[in-house]
């Protein structure tokens, strides 16, 4: 869905932070900041909730760590016994590295996925770059114009709380397949002739 | 900012407390377990007055000498973060002379009376009769022993003190410029540089295999020193970690925050699960080649008395800390880090005694009185030297380059 975007750059995070307490405090929604590199405390200044990454990461590795011992367990004793060097048919610390490798395994990838999926990012997703210079040397703070904020009045806060460069912008903001420069056809007036 | 500590009257009671508690346990212990009677192992209650001074000796020994090896890792790393609590690291480490000496003379005591029920290559009779122990005779002697032992523990000594002093002379001057801090950072590094390499050469490869593997001495796993680094480590830290909680409550660590906490919290948790890496890594191959000269050690700890304990110590250090460590809530919970070093100190403790008893008093264990009357003298005295040392230097460094780093540490 498209929707339309005011955008703020700010050159340093010292005057990023107060702004984004006022921003937050003026009731303004803030979309998404991108910054060069992860600024520590940010997250928590805007407000966003505790990650969900390590629930993923610990739910996949008891899979992986149950998918190893039944699946071992289930072969070497059931489905097809073997005799090897004279130890037991359930041999649980013979079976330790490979029940570990496999957590490990399941929950490393599962939280890649996991963390595509939260950023929405896919192969072949195009994102929308709100400044090429993100991810340079400016922090850029999007705000998103609801049915109740003036975006000029945005534009005029964001100024006065020490954004270097502000723009309006329209853009797709979930998950979309294909390019952005594809502007929709909008119903035009001189079409009404039928 | 309150920078001075001052030892609170309860603490003295409770530090001397314990220490007179592990006094009366040693007196007691002299009067009913016979310490000179049967050096040959014919009186269990001898082997185990022997055994478990050992085992406290050398297991905090280890413990308070972990504290100089994180001050050296972090000043190798050029690590920030711990500057807001250097000082308590320090006064653990200020202890490695005196618990070194205590160490020393239940050593010498061991070696002078040539008890053989500890160190079996101590019975030059046996040695020669005993192919396996003479042709380790070259390394299990008691010149050898007694050489690196003098020189291990004096070195420990000397460079903790030395990075002491460094640490001390940070005060003095006021705040450093560029010039000063980075001079200062050179002498420190050369002496980590040095420690670090003392530190492989003993707590890394030999000294574990004389003090302890020794005591099975048909026995070796090349694994061994690393598993004795791995349990002293995290439990060294899970000491460091109630010190720093206790200076905190005292209101002198100013600039140490949950953040730090949560650090440590992680340096337990992470070290828990290394130990049980090393430790699963010995016992896999050894059970896995099935050869009698190795299933030796296990054999005695798997089945009949130490089963309990064996498994014991498999669920103190590795399931609960895995477990209940996990959450980074748990991490940041004061009560939860405090309780979890506690039963980390106590794991470990309990990790020791599995690797000392077996081979001395064999299938008689004991876990009563004496065993754990002699660790509360061990713990009186080292929160006495703590204390002792907190006392007399400010506890935040407030000249360290790094203090800053430290003071917006943020996990």
């Amino acid at each position: 869905m498209r929707k339309k975007f005011v955008v703020g750059c700010f050159e340093d995070e010292k005057v990023l932070f107060p702004a984004v307490k006022n921003v937050r405090k003026e009731g303004y929604k803030i979309h998404d900041i991108y910054t060069p590199f992860p600024v520590h405390g940010l997250d928590h200044a805007m407000g966003l909730r505790e990650t969900s990454i390590h629930t993923v990461g610990f739910i996949f590795g008891l899979t992986g760590t149950s998918i190893a011992v039944g699946g071992m367990g289930w072969i070497f004793t059931t489905d097809w016994p073997l005799n090897i060097g004279g130890k037991p048919h359930f041999p649980l610390p013979a079976f330790i590295p490979i029940t570990f490798e496999l957590t490990v395994l399941l929950s490393a990838i599962s939280m890649v996925y996991t963390f595509c999926w939260l950023c929405q990012l896919m192969p072949g997703v195009k994102k929308h770059h709100f400044h090429p210079r993100a991810t340079d040397d400016l922090m850029v703070m999007v705000i998103e114009c609801t049915a109740k904020s003036n975006e000029g009045e945005i534009q005029n806060f964001l100024q006065s709380n020490g954004a270097i460069e502000i723009s309006v912008q329209e853009a797709e903001a979930g998950w979309w397949y294909g390019r952005y420069d594809k502007e929709q056809k909008l119903y035009r007036a001189e079409e009404l002739g039928y | 900012m309150n920078n001075q500590y001052v030892t609170p009257a309860v603490y003295k009671k409770w530090s001397w407390g314990l220490m007179i508690a592990g006094l009366l346990t040693l007196v007691l212990g002299v009067v009913f377990l016979h310490p000179t009677a049967g050096a040959h192992g014919d009186n269990v209650n001898s082997t185990r007055f022997w055994a478990v001074l050992l085992q406290n000796g050398l297991f905090w020994l280890f413990l308070v000498n972990t504290a100089t090896f994180f001050l050296v890792i972090c000043i190798l790393a050029m690590a920030g973060w711990q500057t807001a609590f250097r000082r308590v690291a320090e006064a653990v480490s200020s202890m490695v002379p005196l618990m070194g000496i205590l160490a020393l003379v239940i050593i010498a005591s061991i070696i002078l009376g040539h008890r053989s029920d500890i160190y079996p290559w101590l019975d030059q009779n046996r040695v020669n009769h005993d192919a396996i122990l003479k042709g380790k005779s070259g390394f299990l002697n008691p010149t050898f022993y007694t050489i690196a032992t003098l020189l291990c523990i004096g070195l420990w000594s000397l460079v903790s003190k030395k990075l002491r002093d460094l640490s001390r002379q940070a005060d003095e001057g006021g705040h450093m410029d560029y010039d000063t801090a980075k001079g200062w950072m050179k002498k420190n590094i050369w002496w980590a540089s040095f420690f670090i390499l003392l530190f492989g050469l003993t707590v890394g490869s030999i000294i574990p295999w004389l003090w302890i593997m020794s005591i099975d001495s048909h026995w070796y796993s090349t694994m061994f020193s690393w598993y004795v680094f791995g349990s002293t480590f995290v439990s060294g830290m899970a000491l460091l970690t109630l010190f720093v909680i206790y200076f905190k409550n005292q209101g002198v660590l100013e600039f140490v925050t949950t953040e730090h906490i949560h650090d440590l919290g992680k340096f337990m948790f992470a070290f828990s699960v290394f130990w049980t890496y090393l430790w699963f890594d010995q016992f896999m191959l050894i059970w896995y080649g099935n050869i009698p000269d190795e299933t030796v050690y296990f054999q005695s700890r798997f089945h009949g008395a130490y089963e309990g304990i064996f498994y014991l110590n498999l669920v103190l250090n590795f399931i609960c800390p895995f477990l209940i460590f996990m959450k980074r809530a748990a991490k940041r919970n004061y009560t939860i880090v405090t309780f979890m070093a506690l039963l980390i100190v106590f794991g470990h403790w309990i990790d020791f005694y599995l690797m000392v008893m077996p081979g001395t008093v064999g299938n008689h264990p004991h876990l009563s009185w004496y065993e754990f009357g002699i660790p509360l003298g061990f713990v009186g005295f080292i929160m006495w030297g703590v204390s002792r040392f907190a006392e007399r230097v400010p506890m935040v460094s407030v000249n360290d380059p790094f203090l800053k780093e430290s003071i917006v540490h943020h996990t």
